[in-house]
């Protein structure tokens, strides 16, 4: 758990995070989302001491962090960034082993660590290995980023626009991976990113940041439903709210028992799939199906489009 | 590259033999010489005077190394950035001195020898190293110090694992540039009685013996090469990574 009490960092006389208070589950995927000079970045990077702040403090599971030794603070913390940073004069594997040798494990256990974490990105180890960061594509290069921020299996990792630089197709799939990874590892992770889709598709909580304030921290139905503040909604864009609410609500508390036409939908997707496969194919339901292949039931287009409305 | 290998082979045996063996290639020199004159200069051993010419450069480039290097790493940490403009006025006043003047000035206090030239070769080789150390240490992009500083290393720990590794392939070439101007440089070491290729050169100058002034040239010329080369493979080793990109 990460509790953030009045936090604040001024550069000279300008105030870049004021008076943030926050608490992060043990386990969440936090995103901090702004525009730029809003201040996110900084309260990011003063949660490993990047960054000292002028006045309030941050506790990590009850510990307070400014009585730690900063190099040793970042060693438990991971830490990947926008364009990965990797160490163009180190292959992969010593990329990855950079953490676990500053913390001097033994060489046999270094190396089981480096495979078991290229085997969770889908690199091949023995291929990719010992290949200079120069030699891979930039989908490939950030996945090594994070497995380098994961090496040392810290219960918090920090990620300031990890995907920035990646292609949407290969975006939206280390989106994936990092949720299917989150899950699997249970870490921590606070993530920051001036993309409203980026933060919704991927948080658990969202703190809306602007001017060095922090507007709303919520879930992402509480900030779709009810935003706090106009820039709040601004952010979100008003015209897709109903279609960002249903994206959010996933398929199976709302199949109904029935037959319905044509392709059937999985029952991990959301209702916005559900709503956009009916309107598509001009369908008033569609059926769902369980990851065997079993037909479940059907999802009508009414109640897609029930579900589509703010809550009262 | 193959044909570059072979050549700097050849270079090199043919500069051992002509070392150990010098009287085999008097008839190479005396279409120099005028009136009988030795054709091959042997008031000193060629040998001994390539050895200690080499060791000269060696003393004075390494010792340029350690300070030039050492200087820059220290006006790079935030604690001695201040001195910056200081430090490269220095290396930029130490390439200023003509090596001769300096030889000339560094005799009364010095006396005669080794000593005066090394320390001309040492201030006229600062300058390319501490320049090429400076740009190499500031070519580090700012991502990569952000992640050595974000993966928890100390400043110690960043200087040896990230930034001079880095910075490392252009240092060695400026190491190599100094060397390279030290080995004819030092052959002016001579003048003040430094046991160098000078010698040589010098001997052939006062007697009018064309074939001295060109074996002191030749080998000096074969050293530059032999040492350009063998830096420059290094160099490269060291920038491996760079190369083979997608």
């Amino acid at each position: 758990m990460i509790e953030i009490e009045h936090l604040s960092k001024f550069f000279d006389e300008t105030c870049v995070v004021d008076d943030v208070s926050m608490t992060i589950p043990g386990g969440a995927l936090a995103v901090i989302v702004g525009t730029s000079g809003s201040g996110k970045t900084t309260l990011l990077r003063m949660i490993n001491r990047l960054v000292e702040p002028s006045s309030g403090r941050i506790l990590i599971d009850g510990k307070d962090i400014s009585a730690i030794p900063p190099h040793e603070l970042r060693r438990q913390i991971g830490y990947a960034i926008q364009g990965h940073g990797l160490f163009p004069h180190r292959t992969v594997g010593q990329n990855i082993a950079t953490v676990p040798h500053l913390l001097g494990w033994d060489a046999a256990k270094v190396s089981a660590r480096v495979e078991e974490l290229l085997d969770l990105f889908q690199l091949d180890a023995a291929e990719f290995r010992d290949r200079y960061p120069s030699q891979l594509s930039g989908g490939q290069q950030q996945r090594v980023g994070v497995a380098r921020a994961l090496a040392a299996a810290p219960k918090l990792l920090l990620m300031d626009e990890p995907f920035g630089a990646l292609d949407p197709i290969i975006r939206a799939r280390a989106q994936e991976d990092l949720r299917q990874i989150q899950q699997r590892l249970g870490t921590t992770i606070v993530l920051v990113t001036h993309d409203m889709n980026e933060a919704i598709h991927l948080g658990d909580r969202i703190a809306v940041m602007d001017r060095a304030k922090l507007l709303q921290y919520d879930t992402p139905q509480e900030i779709v439903i009810r935003p706090a503040t106009e820039f709040v909604g601004e952010l979100l864009g008003s015209g897709e709210r109903p279609f960002r609410l249903l994206s959010l609500q996933p398929l199976r508390p709302y199949i109904e028992p029935g037959e319905a036409p044509g392709a059937a939908l999985d029952v991990d997707a959301s209702l916005r799939d559900a709503l956009e496969e009916a309107l598509w194919s001009g369908r008033a339901a569609v059926p769902v199906r369980d990851g065997a292949g079993k037909t479940l039931g059907r999802v009508t287009l009414a109640t897609a489009i029930r579900q589509a409305a703010r809550p009262q | 590259m193959k044909i570059g290998a072979l050549s700097r082979l050849a270079v090199l045996i043919l500069l051992g033999v002509f070392l150990a063996r010098p009287d085999w290639f008097g008839w190479l020199f005396t279409p120099l010489t005028r009136n009988g004159q030795a054709a091959i200069y042997t008031q000193n051993s060629l040998l001994n005077l390539t050895l200690n010419h080499l060791a000269i450069v060696a003393a004075a480039t390494l010792a340029g190394s350690i300070v030039a290097i050492g200087l820059a790493v220290l006006v790079t940490r935030p604690a001695g950035r201040e001195f910056l403009p200081l430090s490269r006025t220095l290396a930029n006043a130490g390439q200023t001195f003509p090596p001769v003047a300096v030889l000339a000035l560094a005799v009364p206090v010095l006396g005669f020898g080794a000593a005066p030239t090394l320390l001309a070769l040492f201030l006229y080789g600062l300058l390319p190293i501490f320049e090429n150390a400076l740009a190499g240490l500031a070519s580090v992009s700012p991502d990569v110090q952000e992640a050595a500083r974000g993966t928890g290393m100390t400043d110690g720990q960043r200087l040896l694992r990230v930034e001079l590794p880095l910075a490392l392939p252009t240092i060695l070439a400026g190491i190599r540039i100094s060397a390279i101007i030290s080995m004819g440089t030092a052959t002016i070491g001579s003048t003040v009685a430094a046991s160098t290729l000078g010698e040589t050169i010098i001997a052939g100058l006062i007697n009018s013996n064309l074939a001295f002034v060109a074996q002191g040239a030749l080998v000096v010329g074969a050293l530059a090469i032999i040492v350009n080369t063998s830096l420059f493979a290094i160099e490269r080793h060291f920038s491996r990574y760079r190369r083979d990109q997608r």
